[in-house]
């Protein structure tokens, strides 16, 4: 009897497990594997080598991979400002206003990320509605032609990754029991005390998995960079986007992917370790 | 200036508390009013307004590409949701008691996509599928956002089944219920919601994904969101800006829809 269920468990897990095996871990392989082969014209030679990555960590390759990290970091930096307070008050308000700005929040994933991207393109344009604003209020004479600049494309990048946060925040937050938060302030703690001490801890895994869910596809959000920056700013994501369909070099392609992958592994879990105390 | 945020929280609290979530929405839907009231512009040139018009509507009714874009958008969508559903709920359920080497690792590998750059996971389906000589069109793709779908459905199913009570199953055996019965009779409806609603996020996700698909597809099959990549490139967008301000007209009607019937039901109780 007991065996005959072990053997419907391991028929009913099967499906999920070659499918990850074949289509997760077969690629991720590959890719690896790539990493050290040879470039041979358009395609490659299963030949071991190390050029790949040495042309990855130097010049242009390195300088992109920087810009990258310094985008993705500023953007994260940003998110969690805006975001954190957002997914916070949220859950303050009146079970009726939590539903509506949840709801909100997630009608917009039904229309085209890109699309709302290019809603930015209207708004930044020069003699767009920022500078019509802007110059209406007479805070700037002329237009401001942010639009192509660096940071158009930070404004596009927090758009696109705030809900993230929203919901990871949100999520832990709404279930906070504020008692302990009142607790604290009858106790004779300050507002910043409560928070720091009460508030700020138990919300502090949302935030946590907020930050992975921004980070990790900030990291790869290089069209934003295409729209907003036009082809000022090269991230990773596009130089490996162009070798893949320009030069046809995947091996390189490969290893800018590895070490990009490596990059925000490490990052994320280093976030996610729980601290030493913790830990038991 | 985290510092300062906590001190206008402090200063203006309540107020601050209310007006906040209200200023994001309100910013969250700036740029989709700009993209809905050019889909009203008379002018082809998006940065000169002439003025209100329909043409845009007119002409997105006579082309054909933008629809079967749009058909195939959503077949891929739904397929990759449901193929998910069906093997991640089935691996969420029996994974404990399955017999299969390095089982855990593998359900950590399930997962991976959810932490993988886009990019990423396109470049490594390109080069595996190539390797595997598999034909680029709609099977590829539906195996790629299969992909990244099974970890929402299996993330959502999972945590429903650890604060589930087993007792109603328990019951249902004692009473005399087939495994099979008490499955679908007990389990399985107790579970549905978890199972729809990591469903409705993997057909969102696969439904807006542009990155992925872009390396999986083949030359004749295109999604929307490729479509829509395609024209912001070119910076011709009208007809795209017609579309999905429908979209978002549809999406509206059915939550609010969908609002209307869970307070209606609400009140029956």
């Amino acid at each position: 009897m007991s065996k005959k269920r072990n053997i419907a468990a391991t028929l009913g897990t099967l499906p999920m497990y070659l499918f990850t095996i074949v289509f997760v871990l077969g690629p991720l392989f590959l890719m690896l594997a790539l990493s050290f082969f040879q470039v041979d014209g358009w395609s490659y030679k299963a030949v071991f080598t190390l050029e790949n990555y040495i042309s990855a960590f130097s010049g242009t390759y390195l300088q992109t991979l920087t810009t990258s990290l310094k985008l993705a970091l500023i953007s994260t930096v940003f998110v969690i400002l805006l975001g954190y307070p957002f997914g916070l008050c949220t859950s303050f308000l009146s079970p009726r206003m939590q539903k509506f700005i949840m709801t909100s929040q997630m009608i917009p994933y039904w229309v085209n990320s890109l699309l709302r991207l290019y809603g930015w393109i209207i708004i930044f344009r020069a003699n767009g509605l920022l500078d019509k604003i802007l110059m209406g209020l007479r805070i700037t004479d002329e237009p401001l032609k942010l639009l192509y600049t660096y940071p158009a494309v930070v404004v596009g990048m927090i758009y696109v990754l705030i809900p993230f946060m929203f919901a990871s925040v949100y999520q832990v937050a709404g279930r906070l029991d504020y008692s302990l938060i009142e607790a604290a302030r009858d106790l004779g703690a300050s507002r910043t005390k409560a928070f720091l001490s009460v508030t700020l801890p138990l919300t502090l895994p949302g935030l946590k998995t907020g930050i992975v869910h921004t980070f990790i596809p900030s990291m790869g959000l290089f069209f934003i960079a295409d729209i907003l920056g036009g082809n000022k700013i090269v991230l990773t994501g596009s130089l490996i986007n162009d070798l893949l369909t320009k030069a046809h070099n995947q091996p390189l392609a490969a290893a800018l992917a590895t070490i990009l992958m490596a990059l925000t592994g490490a990052i994320c879990i280093l976030l996610l370790r729980k601290p030493e105390h913790e830990r038991q | 200036m985290k510092d300062n945020k906590l001190h206008i929280i402090r200063k203006k609290r309540g107020f601050f508390k209310v007006i906040y979530p209200i200023l994001m929405t309100v910013l969250t839907y700036l740029p989709i009013l700009m993209v809905v009231i050019y889909s009203f512009n008379g002018s082809r040139i998006s940065s000169v307004w002439s003025g209100f018009s329909l043409k845009w509507y007119s002409q997105l009714f006579r082309d054909d590409a933008i629809f079967e874009a749009l058909g195939n958008s959503l077949i891929l969508a739904l397929a990759s949701s449901l193929i998910a559903a069906v093997i991640a709920t089935s691996a969420a359920l029996f994974i404990g008691r399955a017999k299969l080497p390095f089982k855990w690792a593998v359900e950590k590998m399930s997962l991976a996509p959810l932490i993988i750059p886009e990019i990423i996971l396109g470049m490594v389906f390109l080069a595996f599928f190539s390797l595997l000589g598999l034909p680029f069109g709609m099977i590829s793709l539906i195996i790629a956002h299969t992909a990244f779908c099974i970890p929402y459905v299996y993330n959502q199913v999972k945590a429903r089944l650890e604060v589930m009570d087993n007792t109603a199953v328990e019951a249902a055996r004692d009473l005399g219920a087939s495994p099979m019965k008490a499955f679908l009779t007990v389990t399985l409806p107790m579970l549905m919601p978890a199972i729809v609603s990591g469903m409705f996020l993997s057909f969102a996700m696969s439904f807006d994904d542009v990155i992925i698909s872009i390396f999986v597809t083949g030359v004749d099959v295109n999604t929307l969101p490729i479509i829509v990549y395609t024209s912001l490139k070119t910076g011709v967008t009208p007809k795209i800006n017609a579309i999905c301000t429908l979209m978002l007209g549809v999406t509206v009607i059915c939550y609010v829809i969908a609002g209307i019937i869970g307070r209606k039901t609400k009140d029956k109780k």
